[in-house]
């Protein structure tokens, strides 16, 4: 070797690397092109659209209703938001209301499944970080959850539970039991049956009584904790300014200090009638959105009792009483002829909306989930545009990360709560 | 630029805001016309040449201040309004099924590419449709909106990947959702739902290759448009059951 120690630095000290697409802390499919000088990162190209699977024109080819299941596939852990605005987009071309209590309930499930989402996104963004024990006690809690959307809808995940005029039913008088088995004893069975003795709001409401306390046992884990506050003070610092430019929503704008909520600011559905905060952030850093995060589930859990209180007292119809939007009643279809033509047409054909085009957006939990909805007065809607959070958020990643160290991709990855679903559609 | 209008720009009781705002803007912006919309919403077409003053306006006036770009979405104006079935005729003749399909839309079709975007001012509280349509369909083109919303770069760059609409001074305009290597501009109306090709492994060559699909296309559910009464101004009576 003839060259000089210096001249071989220099062979190798730029160079590219990949990250991911399988890659655990990727968060799915993400495959990130990087160029580093030695462990800084020089310039970040994401590739993504591994996870495309044509949502939108999909929807096209489907009777509007027919779609709705589509929309939990996309943020396949924010579900019934998704849903949420797909079917406000549908309802404000149609010009149909729900009844009062399907806006409570809907209300509830937007903000159990920001608990969802925001207990999937602490666990996993403490695991990319290096805590293991935060996303065990998270998915414990999830669990719970998961078995409230099982309840109301039949599956754990991708529920379908939103139509258009209202919600698909009720919600049910009680709470599926655990059965003793031969990995579950009796007494622990009735341990676990505890909760769910009586109705599913029961339920949740007992949920709801203890979550705050592990909100707080979360935090002592990681708030003052020294190494979380290392990786995530002062990394992926975003200002306010730079936040409007790059379309940022949600937690990711309130964690620069923008107070922008759609729920206080253009509240839909019943939110202007309930009670809560809005946390917001003052650096702009992973830390601060690391707070903000935290105490929306803190304030999601006051608008869960919020409702559930209303809807123990007020009892009614959950489905808009529109023939256009809803199928009759199973013991009318298999008497009443027109009720059966009705039923076929329903669940073939589906229904018309008249002509017109509108944007629907909902406060998810990862920011503004949008729908542009352009119909041609046809029984499948024209042209259907998801405006995914996370798709502006990931766009940036490269002005966030720039600069940085490897290791802070990864907390800026986990920061962003990126998930393909929602990104790749 | 017009002298903005002398009364003040305050909604009042009488006013919606939709109102108020559309005061604002066509006050203040030239080469724009209202679009249909719903009550509370607002929608503007925009000239193709006049779109980059046009947005500059809109998020510099201090009365506007739409700072952020929320989205970018393109459409295909193509079989806008076309169904797979008669149903006018339906009461006389039964629903046409065996009628033959209709010669499939001129593919040149003047303006059947649009761009849409949705803005929001959050110093206002406000939202605003604009909507361009390309002038030229063969190579459809609008003037990129990078230098004034930062957030348009991947928003251009997947309109352009599924719809094939170039953006004139964007600099990064690569493919983003689609293949490596991909042809066709999937989201196109005339681009076939289950696609061109399939991805399959070959034994012989040892790789994942391509070929032609092997599905035949089909229509589960006709696109229909019933032409209701129920949706007719004319017919609309406040007593009638909704």
């Amino acid at each position: 070797m003839d060259s000089t120690p210096d001249s071989q630095l220099a062979e190798i000290r730029n160079y590219t690397m990949n990250f991911g697409p399988q890659h655990p802390a990727a968060h799915g499919v993400l495959r990130l092109v990087l160029e580093m000088d030695g462990e800084v990162i020089q310039r970040a190209d994401p590739h993504i659209g591994l996870l495309h699977r044509g949502t939108e024109k999909l929807a096209e080819s489907k009777p509007f209703n027919q779609s709705i299941g589509y929309m939990d596939r996309l943020d396949y852990v924010s579900m019934m938001c998704s849903e949420h605005a797909y079917v406000l987009a549908i309802e404000h071309l149609l010009g149909i209301t729900p009844p009062e209590r399907a806006q409570y309930i809907r209300v509830m499930f937007d903000e159990i499944t920001r608990v969802l989402n925001h207990l999937m996104w602490l666990g996993a963004h403490a695991l990319d970080i290096g805590a293991m024990t935060v996303f065990l006690l998270c998915f414990k809690e999830r669990e719970e959850l998961m078995d409230v959307y099982e309840a109301v809808s039949g599956t754990r995940m991708h529920a379908t539970y939103y139509r258009p005029g209202g919600v698909y039913r009720d919600l049910p008088d009680s709470m599926p039991k655990y059965q003793p088995s031969k990995w579950r004893s009796r007494k622990e069975v009735d341990r676990l049956n505890e909760s769910r003795a009586g109705s599913m709001l029961d339920f949740i409401d007992a949920f709801a009584e203890r979550f705050p306390t592990s909100i707080s046992d979360y935090e002592t884990l990681l708030t003052d904790n020294r190494i979380w506050k290392q990786r995530t003070v002062n990394i992926g610092v975003v200002t306010p300014e730079r936040a409007l430019q790059l379309g940022f929503s949600g937690p990711m704008l309130r964690g620069s200090g923008v107070v922008w909520d759609l729920r206080k600011k253009q509240p839909y559905e019943v939110y202007d009638r309930l009670d809560f905060d809005i946390p917001v952030g003052v650096n702009g850093d992973c830390y601060d959105r690391y707070l903000v995060r935290m105490e929306e589930l803190r304030q999601s859990t006051r608008i869960i009792r919020q409702c559930i209180e209303w809807l123990r007292r007020n009892p009614g119809p959950v489905m808009a009483d529109d023939r256009k939007v809803r199928a009759p009643q199973r013991e009318k279809m298999k008497g009443d002829m027109e009720s059966l033509i009705h039923h076929f047409k329903f669940f073939t054909e589906g229904y018309d909306v008249p002509e017109g085009e509108t944007y629907a957006a909902v406060e998810a939990p990862k920011g503004e989930f949008g729908i542009y909805l352009v119909s041609d007065g046809a029984n499948k809607p024209y042209r259907v545009k998801c405006r995914a959070p996370g798709f502006a958020h990931l766009a940036s990643l490269e002005e966030m990360v720039r600069g940085h160290m490897l290791a802070d991709v990864v907390a800026v990855i986990g920061t962003q709560d990126i998930v393909f679903g929602e990104i790749d559609r | 630029m017009a002298e903005p209008t002398p009364q003040p720009a305050q909604a009042t009781d009488a006013e919606s805001f939709v109102v108020v705002l559309s005061r604002k803007i066509e006050a203040q912006v030239q080469g724009v016309r209202r679009l249909p919309s719903l009550p509370d919403e607002l929608a503007y077409e925009v000239e193709p040449t006049a779109l980059l003053k046009v947005c500059r306006t809109l998020r510099d006036a201090p009365d506007l201040r739409f700072e952020m770009l929320m989205d970018v979405s393109g459409v295909d104006y193509l079989h806008y309004g076309r169904d797979d079935w008669e149903t006018t005729e339906a009461t006389h003749t039964g629903f046409s099924r065996g009628r033959l399909p209709s010669p499939p839309p001129d593919p040149g079709m003047a303006g059947r590419f649009a761009v849409v975007y949705q803005l929001l001012s959050i110093s206002h509280n406000a939202r605003l449709r604009l909507r361009v349509r390309c002038p030229d369909t063969l190579e459809p083109t609008v003037d990129s909106l990078l230098e004034i919303w930062a957030s348009a770069n991947w928003f251009e760059r997947e309109v352009f990947d599924l719809f094939g609409i170039l953006f004139r001074g964007h600099p990064d305009l690569r493919r983003i959702l689609t293949d490596y290597g991909f042809i066709g501009h999937p989201f196109r109306k005339d681009f076939p739902l289950i696609g061109n090709v399939e991805t399959c492994y070959d034994p012989q060559k040892r790789r994942v290759v391509y070929q032609p699909v092997s599905i035949v296309p089909r229509v589960l559910a006709p696109k229909v448009i019933r032409h209701d009464n129920r949706y007719d101004p004319a017919l609309k009576t406040p007593e009638l059951p909704r």
